[in-house]
């Protein structure tokens, strides 16, 4: 981003982006930043409670420093939340991204047939919430009720359960990549569309296949949109709640500190301990600065680079 | 096609591929819509896929259960998810606006800490949001679900990338030139060459509110404020072990899709999800 230029002068304009920029930042300070503060100073304190614990005045909040982080980071639960989310969230990425590159390609191929038919079909799910998803999977994956079961057992697989402690994270995994695949697939064939045609005419008199075209031109050139959707996926699967909460009760195997963000929920709402919930939630938020931080140089280089 | 076959090294492959990505797609949404048809007999006992017939009866039952509350609910995220993006992309538009098009001091600053807004994790956000707007007595109102969907920075950042590559600087300029202000520079110049990608950002906002699980599960307590989504929720978690309220999930799942997929199909080539931009044309 280089000096002024035309058409943006600071000294005409005046107050006009500060009172066009006002209503974004005024909820940002109320629904980002106060809370993200609120939740820094909860995480520091404690209720203690004094005699018999009864009446008002016997509770009082004190200052505990790192104590709830200490307590939050020595809990096994937690941990185990994690290593799901991860084997969880590693199983996301590579089956869904990989999936919805390929049908980005093979869209973007010129020899493709019903390619309308397949993208929208595909992207479809994008509009299924993430609750009724894993309704209607859950459904399929009842026993009594589903086709799956009905396909397995005349192939002479009895007695598949997939909603059992080792099969219910995959069951979850396909969730994911049904409701997501269509929404990267999208965005990587924007990118495709975008890129222009003299590009492979150039690699076709150059003698390359289609396929040599895909992997050599293609995929290079979408390498920045790949590593956006990535980060993005990153933080949306790291995140899970909707969908092992709505496949609690249908299945045992989910516990109610499945993923970690389930227990923060349990902590902050069922068990009442909002102080443990803030430190076990800022170290969350702490583990996701990784991705986020490569995300924002990402989107300070590529996008804004050629903006005048 | 003949002619064409013979130079095509894959054959029909690639089309299978996408084809069996559309059955996998659509498979669900197909034994819903049988599911939604069958008495609660039906259900267990004839195929999967074959219709039944008691839609009909279904919707009855459903529209019965606990005084209608789920036309109450479909009517509560209508209105989330309408005034909600509507909203939402107000703010995103001008914000996203003033940081392409005007250079001021702490323009950098502002954008940078307004999208790290996208890395903040929703459970940070909601324990605390619900606790503030507790504090504040909005807690259990429409406002606990609205006022903190509004901002969306993921918005903030496309309406940026549309602003600065659909606006012309020389036009704003000629604009001033001719003596005009800037509120109405907004309105006659900036908008209608943004409004392409505010349908997007609308469209994106509307569907995310729609989707939106964990904020109203966390703000609501009355079942007659809930959304569809925690309301399914609700009703899942209380027929889980009742057989005999799987015909109103089964249903209520159809009826709340019904709409969503109304709206994608019809705005479906409204979709632009360029997200590092440069192919949005001006």
């Amino acid at each position: 981003m280089t000096k002024a230029n035309r058409g943006a002068r600071a000294d005409r304009t005046g107050a006009t982006p500060y009172l066009y920029l006002a209503p974004a930042v005024v909820l940002f300070t109320l629904f980002i930043a106060a809370p993200i503060g609120y939740t820094a100073y909860l995480s520091l304190r404690r209720v203690q409670f004094s005699g018999l614990g009864l009446g008002k005045k016997s509770r009082t909040e004190i200052f505990v420093g790192l104590d709830n982080y200490r307590t939050a980071v020595a809990d096994g639960e937690f941990w185990a939340g994690w290593l799901r989310v991860l084997g969880y969230a590693t199983l996301v990425l590579a089956l869904m991204l990989g999936l919805a590159l390929v049908f980005a390609l093979l869209l973007d191929s010129a020899r493709v047939r019903l390619a309308r038919f397949s993208r929208i079909a595909i992207f479809l799910p994008y509009a299924v919430p993430g609750v009724v998803a894993t309704l209607l999977w859950g459904f399929l994956y009842l026993p009594s009720l589903s086709p799956i079961h009905a396909t397995l057992r005349a192939f002479g697989f009895d007695d598949v359960d997939l909603l059992s402690p080792s099969t219910v994270m995959f069951s979850m995994v396909n969730v994911a990549i049904w409701g997501g695949t269509g929404f990267n697939m999208l965005v990587l064939y924007t990118q495709l569309r975008a890129i222009p045609r003299d590009y492979y005419e150039a690699a076709r008199i150059d003698g390359a296949g289609e396929l040599a075209i895909a992997l050599r031109v293609k995929v290079p050139i979408l390498a920045p949109a790949i590593v956006l959707t990535t980060v993005f996926s990153i933080i949306a699967t790291i995140q899970v709640f909707t969908e092992p909460m709505t496949l609690r009760p249908i299945s045992n195997a989910v516990s109610s500190t499945w993923s970690p963000l389930m227990k923060v929920y349990r902590d902050a709402f069922v068990t009442g301990d909002l102080y443990s919930a803030a430190a076990t939630s800022l170290v969350i938020a702490a583990m996701s600065v990784v991705p986020s931080l490569l995300f924002m140089r990402l989107v300070r280089r590529q996008a804004f680079g050629e903006e005048r | 096609m003949t002619t064409k076959g013979v130079r095509r090294p894959l054959g029909l492959a690639p089309t299978a591929v996408l084809l069996l990505g559309a059955l996998y797609c659509l498979l669900p949404v197909c034994w819903v819509l049988a599911a939604s048809t069958k008495t609660r007999g039906e259900l267990f006992t004839t195929n999967a896929f074959a219709p039944g017939t008691g839609l009909f009866s279904n919707i009855a039952d459903l529209s019965a259960y606990r005084d209608g509350i789920f036309w109450q609910w479909m009517a509560n995220t209508a209105l989330y998810a309408g005034v909600g993006a509507l909203l939402s992309t107000a703010v995103s538009v001008l914000a996203g606006y003033a940081l392409a098009k005007f250079r001021f001091f702490g323009r950098n600053m502002i954008f940078n800490v307004l999208i790290g807004g996208i890395l903040v994790p929703a459970v940070v956000l909601a324990v605390p949001q619900y606790l503030l707007l507790a504090k504040a007595g909005l807690a259990n109102t429409y406002w606990a679900v609205l006022l903190p969907s509004i901002l969306h920075p993921y918005s903030i950042y496309l309406a940026r990338i549309y602003a600065s590559a659909a606006i012309p600087d020389a036009l704003l300029e000629a604009g001033r030139i001719d003596g005009a202000g800037e509120n109405r520079l907004l309105r006659v110049v900036a908008v209608p060459l943004m409004l392409p990608g505010m349908v997007t950002i609308f469209l994106f906002q509307f569907v995310a509110i729609w989707n939106n699980f964990l904020l109203p599960f966390i703000m609501l307590a009355d079942d007659e404020r809930f959304p569809l989504t925690v309301g399914l929720y609700t009703l899942l978690a209380t027929g889980a072990n009742q057989p005999a309220l799987y015909n109103l999930v089964i249903t209520g799942a159809l009826l709340s899709i019904i709409p969503l997929i109304a709206l994608f199909l019809t705005m479906q080539r409204y979709w632009r999800t360029d997200l590092s931009g440069g192919s949005v044309k001006s």
